[in-house]
């Protein structure tokens, strides 16, 4: 049950003279439950890869193993896969074209030639766990706010009940209560149906929140893979990249650059505020 | 497939065509295309292939670019050159099954197939040294005796430019929606027309609901930026004709006349 | 009177079925007023739904209020003889990059709005080679916009409002869209065409970094207008904030919640620096001689 990339190269535009490397040997492996933070500026490559995990794009050279399988080789079933890795792309709400909120969500698990009642079973289910009241279910997706139609997005790929979720920047564009609510729902996903995770994201914030591994993308290459506390170390070439650590990791940084024995690994503000509270006794108050 | 058509594309160089007025490039089109279908002689096309050379070289495109194009066209090619080939009376030449050659039916097919190509190239260096601004300009200018009978040409040259711009947008866009609904379990290939024309629904629905929610956005973007039509409104690039314009204006018109004079002298 | 002045403004989305019978009405704006200084900054902060954006829309006269009257430069909207001379003073920036660029060519694009006008071609050129150079984008002026980032298509969008010379900009979510490098493009030059060209600025957002260096903040929630005031007199109600959908910046968290903790700092702290001037001394205090004091400026890096 693990995915795993091996020297994956993608090149837009070969053989013109505006050959570009999308991706260059890029290898890894996310085992079982894992919940790994993806990120990147724009042009990095990270769409370009997970593009690839689900098999909608094909390398120019290297792999990608599904469960020890090549998932390029002769006769495998992108289909099939696709269904256990299932992809959330950005402005998921883009693809939504039912008639009701239920039967989108009923499109994926449809495709997979369930029969009906397991079909809705599913559908049902995942509107479930993505929050969406039983209320507008018979509704027009194109009739709920912003929010919630991104909802159905996810429910219409969690339907097809897969294994591993892999978000591109699922909350873009939403507002910061929304944003921390789906948030909260891809968390839950995690902790309480030990799916593995991909999440693209700007938001550095959100990774340290969120993910037990950052992997960094820059110029089509992974240049940082490990603990968000270890990947936020390297803050400077992180902004020579156009990216930065969170905020709160500076001003831990800072205390610590002048004598203040702030702890090491330090990512949330909550984690912030215990430590500095202790060092100055005020535990009781936590 | 999409980026083999260099029809409509721009070339950013700088060259004498370049910098020509849209609407001489536009007559100089038309001249062209009208010359093509006067030509009935070997003599003609001689003269018609020198005129193409020569503009090809003035527009100073990579000649591999231009004819990038024609692979767009490559079906619609073969079809009419096999219809004359095959299907033109006259003296044999050559006879396979029930398939026969006619000399007629070469020199026809031929000429046929020079004609696409030529009109293919023609038209290609029009768009390639034209942006697509300049040319809906130079059409809105050319066809404005049209708006005596009521037709909207300001409005027309308005949306065609628009719809040059939002062509490359849909097109990434359909890709998205393509590969959204591959990731939910979708299948766009296999299957009897039918079966592929349903499957269809998931990706043109969304396809059309964000072209309506692009065009309710631009069209209140252009009204807060004050459009409200042609009435009144001036232009950055007004169209000029300059000494070059009128020299090519000169040159179409002998090239036109060598072509009419082939055609009756010979 | 301020350059934007909204008094006992209502708007009201109204849905008719078939037969053109009233079946829902949705207040968007409710009793709203609202004065705004001419050449101030001011950050309109709420989620999404809570009427920040019918707001702008009614600023550039795109909307007209169901009740009450918004006035720009002393014209009110519903009049049909100003509308075009306030969408010239007004102008108006949107959400989705893509979605309000009509030219095929950078300079082109940038020009749409003086050809709409009627200012002569000499002219045109004038403004569009200085909107171009006010935003950055002199360099790219003959690309096509396809070929350009998020951050720099909404500076080509402005870039062609300020060829309008509009006194006001509003700017409905201009940042939404964007990754954080396109983010920090956009607000650096709105900020810088505030402070240089005294342009004042209507910046709609929910990203709270982006209001920090704000002349003013409003909070809208429910088609209310629930808090206005300097950035700091706004973040220091952290609490009050979230109950509005809204959030604040790490620093201004952390420090909110030492303050809850029972430390002494002040509330509505903005930026890490001030946080370290509130914090040091206190780490001063309990590790006497560990902790350089120094300026904040020149602690030095290793």
């Amino acid at each position: 049950m693990s995915i795993r990339a091996e020297n994956l190269t993608y090149i837009y535009g070969a053989g013109t003279a505006l050959e570009q490397y999308a991706l260059k040997n890029v290898s890894f492996e996310i085992p079982e439950g894992q919940f790994v933070g993806l990120i990147g500026h724009t042009g990095s490559g990270k769409s370009t890869l997970i593009q690839h995990l689900n098999g909608l794009l094909r390398p120019a050279s290297g792999t990608v193993y599904y469960d020890g399988t090549d998932i390029y080789s002769e006769g495998y079933s992108l289909r099939n896969l696709r269904s256990k890795v299932g992809l959330v792309f950005q402005y998921p709400e883009h693809q939504l074209f039912e008639v009701d909120v239920f039967s989108d969500v009923c499109y994926g698990p449809k495709n997979l030639g369930l029969d009906k009642e397991d079909v809705e079973e599913r559908a049902k289910e995942a509107l479930r766990q993505v929050g969406l009241k039983e209320k507008y279910w018979d509704q027009s997706p194109f009739e709920l706010s912003g929010g919630q139609k991104r909802r159905v997005a996810i429910a219409g790929v969690l339907a097809m009940n897969p294994r591993v979720l892999i978000l591109d920047e699922p909350t873009a564009g939403l507002d910061p209560k929304g944003r921390d609510e789906i948030l909260e729902e891809i968390g839950s996903l995690h902790r309480e149906r030990g799916m593995s995770i991909v999440l693209v994201s700007h938001s550095m914030e959100d990774i340290a929140r969120y993910a037990d591994r950052l992997m960094v993308m820059n110029h089509g290459e992974k240049v940082f893979d490990g603990a968000p506390r270890e990947v936020f170390e390297h803050y400077r070439e992180l902004e020579s990249m156009g990216l930065a650590a969170p905020q709160v990791t500076y001003i831990v940084h800072q205390l610590k650059e002048r004598g203040v024995p702030m702890e090491d690994g330090i990512t949330t503000v909550a984690q912030a505020k215990e430590a500095v509270l202790r060092l100055l006794g005020k535990e009781g108050q936590i | 497939m999409i980026r083999d058509i260099t029809l409509g594309q721009f070339y950013p160089v700088d060259s004498v065509l370049h910098r020509m007025d849209p609407r001489t490039k536009l007559f100089g089109t038309m001249v062209f295309i009208i010359s093509l279908f006067l030509a009935d002689h070997v003599a003609a096309y001689v003269v018609a292939t020198g005129f193409l050379a020569l503009a090809v070289r003035q527009s100073r495109v990579p000649f591999k670019f231009i004819v990038r194009g024609l692979k767009a066209v490559m079906v619609i090619l073969l079809i009419s050159v096999s219809f004359n080939l095959f299907l033109t009376d006259g003296q044999e030449l050559f006879r396979l099954g029930f398939l026969r050659i006619t000399r007629e039916g070469l020199s026809m097919s031929c000429f046929m197939g020079l004609r696409l190509i030529y009109l293919v190239i023609g038209s290609s260096i029009m768009t390639l040294t034209t942006t697509p601004n300049q040319l809906t300009d130079g059409m809105e200018k050319s066809l404005g005796f049209l708006k005596a009978v009521k037709v909207p040409v300001h409005e027309i040259s308005m949306m065609m430019s628009i719809a040059l711009r939002f062509i490359p947008i849909l097109v990434e866009e359909t890709d998205k929606i393509m590969k959204a609904q591959m990731a939910r379990g979708a299948d766009f290939e296999s299957g009897n027309l039918i079966q592929k024309a349903k499957s269809m629904v998931p990706l043109l629905v969304p396809l059309f609901i964000s072209a309506f929610r692009r065009a309710t956005d631009l069209a209140m973007a252009m009204e807060a930026r004050c459009y409200r039509g042609g009435e009144g409104r001036t232009k950055m690039k007004p169209l000029k004709y300059n000494r070059r314009d009128y020299v090519a204006y000169g040159f179409f018109g002998i090239y036109l006349a060598a072509i009419v004079g082939v055609r009756i002298v010979l | 009177m301020g350059i934007i002045k909204a008094s006992r403004l209502v708007f009201d989305y109204i849905r008719r079925d078939e037969d053109e019978n009233i079946q829902e009405v949705d207040r968007a704006i409710d009793n709203l007023d609202l004065d705004i200084e001419k050449g101030s900054f001011v950050a309109v902060l709420g989620h999404n739904g809570s009427g920040k954006s019918t707001l702008a829309k009614h600023i550039n006269g795109i909307l007209t209020p169901t009740q009450g009257t918004v006035w720009v430069s002393g014209m009110d909207t519903t009049d049909e003889e100003a509308v075009w001379e306030i969408r010239k003073r007004a102008g108006m920036v949107f959400q989705n990059p893509d979605n309000q660029i009509i030219g095929n060519v950078v300079e082109e694009d940038v020009g749409f709005g003086p050809e709409n006008i009627g200012v002569p071609t000499d002219e045109i050129w004038r403004r569009v080679d200085e909107s171009l150079e006010a935003v950055g984008m002199t360099a790219y002026r003959y690309k096509s916009p396809n070929k350009l980032s998020g951050g720099q298509k909404q500076r080509v969008a402005i870039a062609g409002v300020m060829a309008m010379r509009p006194e006001c900009i509003v700017l409905d979510e201009p940042t939404a869209m964007l990754d954080p490098n396109g983010r920090r493009e956009v607000i650096k030059t709105v900020g810088e065409l505030n402070r240089r060209e005294g342009i004042t600025v209507l910046l709609i957002t929910h990203y709270m970094e982006e209001v920090i260096s704000a002349d003013r903040v409003i909070v809208m929630d429910d088609g209310k207008l629930v808090m206005d005031g300097t950035p700091r007199e706004i973040f220091s109600d952290v609490e009050r904030l979230k109950s509005y959908r809204l959030d604040v910046p790490q620093v201004t968290e952390l420090a909110w919640e030492l303050r809850k903790g029972g430390l002494e700092i002040p509330a509505g702290i903005l930026s890490s620096e001030e946080l370290m001037e509130h914090l040091l001394p206190l780490f001063d205090k309990r590790f006497p001689g560990q902790i350089h004091m120094g300026s904040l400026g020149e602690y030095h890096v290793d």
